[in-house]
């Protein structure tokens, strides 16, 4: 018989996710189905320790969140189609082949939930990206991949993923440089 | 890249230095004052203020004992404070000791937003005009010629950036291990620290800019005419070495932001990177980040062939 997760991990792979998830394996005698898919699943990211990747508060949209508001008086349809609203508010531009419950939980919706059926607060949304990303969760880690600020030999503040990338369209939006130098031949005073 | 595991040692690289400035010692401008011009001097010393005599006999600040240090400290706090019409911290905070910084730049991320370049002026209280000086230089390059810094564009100016088929390269002071600057300095107003970081003494510089001349990174800028702060933008938390206001004829560079490194900060160039395109760390340390970039990452040097041993890496992070 299929677990939940492994229901889920299916219909991930079915909706093209294809992160590099290994297929699951069946319970010992007293292990729950989420500690196998954690122990089965490579680079699965695990709990981090409290404290231990400081970040900012997610960048919740306005009127979006929390998705409760809404889909709490909705049945989850893993479907893809087109959304209106959600569609003109957020349109999904990450990669073929995503669906929104590829990353969020379908019921209660306001946590997030990892491809082995783990739910997890936004304010862990790293784990989630780090599932496909995982080279970049390993740099962003140990402070090399993103911006890290605060003291080089003491606390550390990290970002989240989505505090520089937007999760829905991901690449990093193009900016207005500052001023280039004056030309020495430009200085006249 | 070499890697030197003990705390800085001074013998190797820095002995030419050291034995020149003992013949340095020999003649120190107190000493000059006292045999020759004690005539002329003395006519120009006294048409000085006794604030600027001080300033003008003061001695080379690694000379100074710590009083002096102290009284030296509280003339420029008092100084700035006339000029700028606000209250000035000026740091000697000493080296860190088990410290070597380091610095690395991902050029796979880099964007050349220039927002580094103006974050820095505004922390290390650069001249704003006549000219304006910049401690950080973004070249960009073509992407199918690789680093070039001949046809590189300094005054790149596009809507927007990353433009297509480009890449962005900042450049600025690499903190040699090995620097040529120092070595050149005829009155010995300019030296590497003992965490590595290059800096200058700018109530000692005289403005040769023997330096600028001698290093090959286009690192060091010269005041040629009064600076150009204005007070409301002044930071008010300097360093000796490091952002305190400079004054006309002398020479300046970036220092790793010394008046926030000492005390445990990042340089304002990594906090204010869009992109997170700038790491920086103790190099003795292998936990931190510049030595997970030197150990993982395609990392390479700036005119590694000139042997000025740079402190300063440039890596592809992707
Ligand atoms: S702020 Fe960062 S991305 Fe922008 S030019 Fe400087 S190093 Fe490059
Ligand atoms: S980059 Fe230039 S100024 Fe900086 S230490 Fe090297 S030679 Fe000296």
């Amino acid at each position: 018989m299929k677990t939940i997760a492994q229901s889920w991990i299916l219909l991930a792979l079915a909706g093209g996710a294809g992160c590099g998830v290994a297929p699951q394996q069946a319970p010992l005698p007293g292990q729950t189905p989420e500690a196998v898919a954690a122990a089965t699943v490579p680079g699965a990211p695990s709990a981090p320790k409290a404290d231990e990747y400081p970040v900012p508060p997610p960048p919740f949209s306005e009127g979006i969140y929390p998705c409760s508001f809404c889909h709490d008086m909705l049945d989850p349809n893993p479907t893809p189609r087109v959304l209106n609203n959600h569609d003109a508010e957020q349109p999904l531009r990450h990669g073929p082949g995503r669906w929104c419950y590829d990353c969020h939980n379908p019921k209660p919706m306001d946590v997030l939930r990892l491809a082995n059926g783990t739910t997890i607060p936004f304010s862990e949304s790293y784990r989630l990206c780090g599932q496909c990303h995982g080279d970049k969760y390993r740099d962003w880690k140990v402070g090399v991949h993103g911006k890290r600020t605060g003291s080089w030999n003491g606390k550390k503040e990290y970002r989240l993923c989505v505090n520089c990338h937007n999760p829905h369209a991901p690449h990093f939006k193009p900016l207005r440089p500052l001023p280039p130098p004056v030309r020495p031949a430009e200085i006249h005073e | 890249m070499t890697e030197d595991p003990s705390p800085p040692s001074r013998d190797a690289l820095d002995s030419p230095e050291e034995s020149r400035e003992e013949s340095l010692q020999q003649s120190t401008r107190r000493s000059f004052l006292a045999y020759a011009a004690a005539a002329a001097a003395g006519a120009v010393l006294a048409s000085c203020t006794p604030e600027e005599r001080e300033a003008y006999l003061q001695k080379r600040f690694r000379e100074l004992s710590k009083e002096d240090v102290a009284k030296v400290v509280a003339r420029l706090e008092a100084e700035y404070a006339r000029k700028y019409g606000k209250p000035f911290k000026v740091g000697v905070e000493p080296a860190i000791p088990r410290t070597l910084f380091g610095y690395a730049l991902d050029l796979s991320r880099c964007i050349g937003c220039r927002r580094c370049v103006y974050a820095c002026v505004k922390e290390n209280n650069q001249s704003r005009r006549s000219p304006p000086i910049q401690w950080i230089s973004v070249l960009e390059m073509d992407k199918r010629t690789g680093v070039d810094v001949m046809e590189s564009n300094l005054y790149y100016d596009p809507k927007e950036v990353p433009r297509e088929g480009h890449f962005y390269m900042p450049v600025q002071c690499q903190q040699c291990r090995n620097p040529p600057c120092t070595r050149v300095c005829p009155v010995g107003a300019t030296w590497q620290e003992p965490d590595g970081i290059v800096v200058v003494d700018y109530n000692w510089c005289v403005g040769c800019r023997c330096c600028m001349s001698a290093c090959p990174y286009g690192a060091r800028h010269f005041n040629w005419g009064e600076p150009h702060l204005p007070p409301e933008e002044a930071n008010q938390e300097t360093h000796y070495l490091g952002n305190r206001p400079r004054m006309r004829g002398v020479v300046e560079k970036c220092t790793f932001c010394i008046q926030r490194t000492r005390k445990g900060l990042y340089p304002a160039c990594v906090e204010i990177c869009p992109v997170g395109a700038r790491k920086f760390g103790n190099l003795l340390d292998p936990e931190s980040e510049v030595r997970y970039i030197i150990e993982n990452k395609r990392v390479f040097l700036l005119k590694e062939e000139l042997n000025t041993q740079p402190k300063f890496f440039y890596f592809y992070g992707v």
